[in-house]
């Protein structure tokens, strides 16, 4: 049996209790919600708190408010926002992102708190101790060199979470809480383009709830890279979110790439590239080349790196395609071998 | 650091309780400390779906879960699936059509199959498949488990009768 370190285990049934908690000793606490994220990597090492602080007992985090905007608790689980209506007819894209995350045991356990403060990824780093140790360890942990660019100043662990970029391009915002206040922030300053500083949440802090803008006007969709259908984290992504006239003409755009940075990662030229035009062709060609242009993968994760940014330019026409009304259906099932 | 606690939850219908350290699985619990080994271990990362078992009538990966964790949930196991000596149409069905080989993947199989029939009596091949994403089987191909689970589920329509044990949420 692969073992957890031993730990301290504590179970608040409030917010105000966690965090008061946390604030104890914030650099040796880890919050768990689903725990598919943490407790991998408590088994292999790679993270070995103090105190585990569990968040399931805390009824305040879970449930999907829908009004104008939609409100989502951070220990709603996956599965759960999958099998959301709102979710569904409200923002596809997020529904697309949540269902394409893992296998069907793993939505049931990990929430959407946990997916968007997941661990960034890397080769060298997602290992058991022994073979970490037999390589000298890294710089994201124990170690001071990145095997992925030994000159590189600082760790380029992947970004690999499905809904960051994806609320991102959504224009969804964050509640954090801690003993000291409450800030919203937007999830585009969630992350900092650091494998290992990945967010900017304080360690003191604990996410509560994502609240997505009224999405009135807006078509959003997801695409993902992965090797298999089901299991595996994202290679490559494309979120994109578009408002647009009744003509289709777009007013604004949001193109957002995942799992070829440190964080998920804007494209502003394809964005204004997109903006005062219809979806002909050419326009989708030259915005995909600029999406193309900031994708900046690594050779850490599933599949060889030059095939993995080229794919981004498939992603970003595949999606740009959909939401132009192209019947996508056949190349989406070939790519996500699931329905969509 | 870690410390013991007594857990208290219902295990296949009847009530556990046990001393075990704040830092074990459901897992190591179900193995080690009730002796249920039915229950297999795979990767013990998340990555398989050997452990599945159901807790509150969802599957669930049992070495992602902290056992403190299950404090008062009903957690069912391949051990509690069948009814005297008798065993459940799906035990029956992946004797019968091949749907076990080396047997490994199958008490996580077989339970992720319960939970989804338990609510889609009727599930078509795709929802099966889609329900069983998460199971990897080295042996079979998958094509015998998928038919074992459409025969089990036929069964079960036809003899509702044979709904056992185990169903409580
Ligand atoms: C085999 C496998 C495949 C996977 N595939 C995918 C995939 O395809 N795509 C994907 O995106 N993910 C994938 N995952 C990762 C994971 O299952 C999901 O990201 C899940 O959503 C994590 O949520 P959780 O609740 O389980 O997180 P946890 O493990 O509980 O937590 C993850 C991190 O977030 C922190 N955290 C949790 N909740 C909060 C909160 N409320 N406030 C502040 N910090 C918090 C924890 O401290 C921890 O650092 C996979 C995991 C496995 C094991
Ligand atoms: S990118 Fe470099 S420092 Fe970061 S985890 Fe990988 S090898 Fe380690
Ligand atoms: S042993 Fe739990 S998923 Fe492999
Ligand atoms: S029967 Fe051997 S792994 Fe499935």
């Amino acid at each position: 049996m692969m073992r957890l370190p031993a730990f301290t285990y504590r179970a608040p049934r409030t917010v105000g209790d966690a965090v008061l908690w946390l604030a104890e000793s914030p650099t040796d606490t880890m919050l768990v919600a689903g725990g598919t994220d943490l407790l991998p990597n408590m088994k292999r090492r790679q993270q070995t708190p103090k105190t585990v602080i569990g968040l399931k007992g805390i009824a305040e985090l879970t449930g999907i408010r829908a009004s104008g905007h939609l409100s989502i608790g951070a220990g709603t689980t996956l599965t759960a926002l999958v099998n959301s209506a709102d979710v569904r007819s409200r923002c596809l894209g997020l529904w697309q992102s949540a269902a394409q995350i893992a296998t069907p045991h793993l939505r049931n356990m990990g929430t959407l708190g946990g997916n968007l403060c997941l661990d960034t990824r890397c080769t060298y780093y997602d290992q058991t101790e022994e073979w970490r140790e037999a390589i000298g360890y890294c710089m994201k942990k124990d170690g001071t060199t990145c095997w992925v660019a030994t000159s590189s100043k600082r760790c380029l662990a992947v970004s690999s979470t499905d809904t960051a970029p994806m609320l991102l391009a959504l224009g969804a915002t964050v509640t954090l809480v801690s003993a000291k206040g409450t800030r919203e922030v937007a999830v585009a300053d969630l992350y900092n383009n650091d494998g290992m500083q990945y967010l900017t949440r304080r360690a003191d802090e604990l996410l509560t709830s994502i609240d997505i803008p009224d999405q009135t006007g807006w078509a959003s969709t997801y695409w993902k890279l992965r090797r298999r259908g089901s299991f595996d984290f994202p290679v490559g992504a494309a979120a994109i979110a578009l408002k647009r006239d009744a003509g289709g003409r777009v007013e604004l755009a949001r193109v957002v790439l995942g799992a070829v940075a440190s964080q998920p990662m804007p494209s502003p030229k394809a964005e204004a590239i997109l903006v005062g035009q219809v979806l002909s062709d050419d326009v989708i060609a030259a915005a995909a080349e600029a999406a193309y242009d900031v994708a900046k993968p690594m050779d850490n994760t599933d599949f060889e790196l030059v095939w993995r940014k080229k794919m981004v330019r498939t992603l970003v026409t595949n999606a740009l395609r959909e939401l132009r009304g192209d019947d996508m259906r056949a190349v989406r099932m070939s790519l996500a071998k699931q329905v969509l | 650091m870690s410390h013991a606690f007594r857990l208290s939850f219902t295990v296949n219908g009847e009530p556990a309780e046990v001393l075990v350290d704040s830092s074990k699985t459901l897992l190591e619990v179900l193995r080690e400390d009730l002796n249920l080994t039915g229950t297999k271990h795979g990767c013990e990362l998340g990555e398989c779906g050997a452990c599945a078992i159901l807790v509150n009538g969802e599957p669930v990966l049992s070495c992602l879960a902290l056992a403190v964790e299950a404090t008062d949930s009903h957690v069912t196991t391949i051990e509690g699936i069948g009814q005297g000596g008798q065993l459940h149409p799906l035990q029956d069905a992946f004797a019968d059509l091949g749907g076990a080989q080396c047997g490994y993947c199958t008490p996580g199989i077989i339970l992720t199959a319960k939970a989804l029939l338990d609510r889609t009596p009727d599930a078509s091949a795709d929802q099966i498949k889609e329900a069983l994403s998460g199971n990897l089987c080295r042996c079979t191909g998958y094509l015998q488990i998928i038919e074992s689970v459409q025969k089990a589920a036929e069964e079960m329509r036809l003899r509702p009768d044979l709904q056992v044990r185990g169903t409580e949420t």
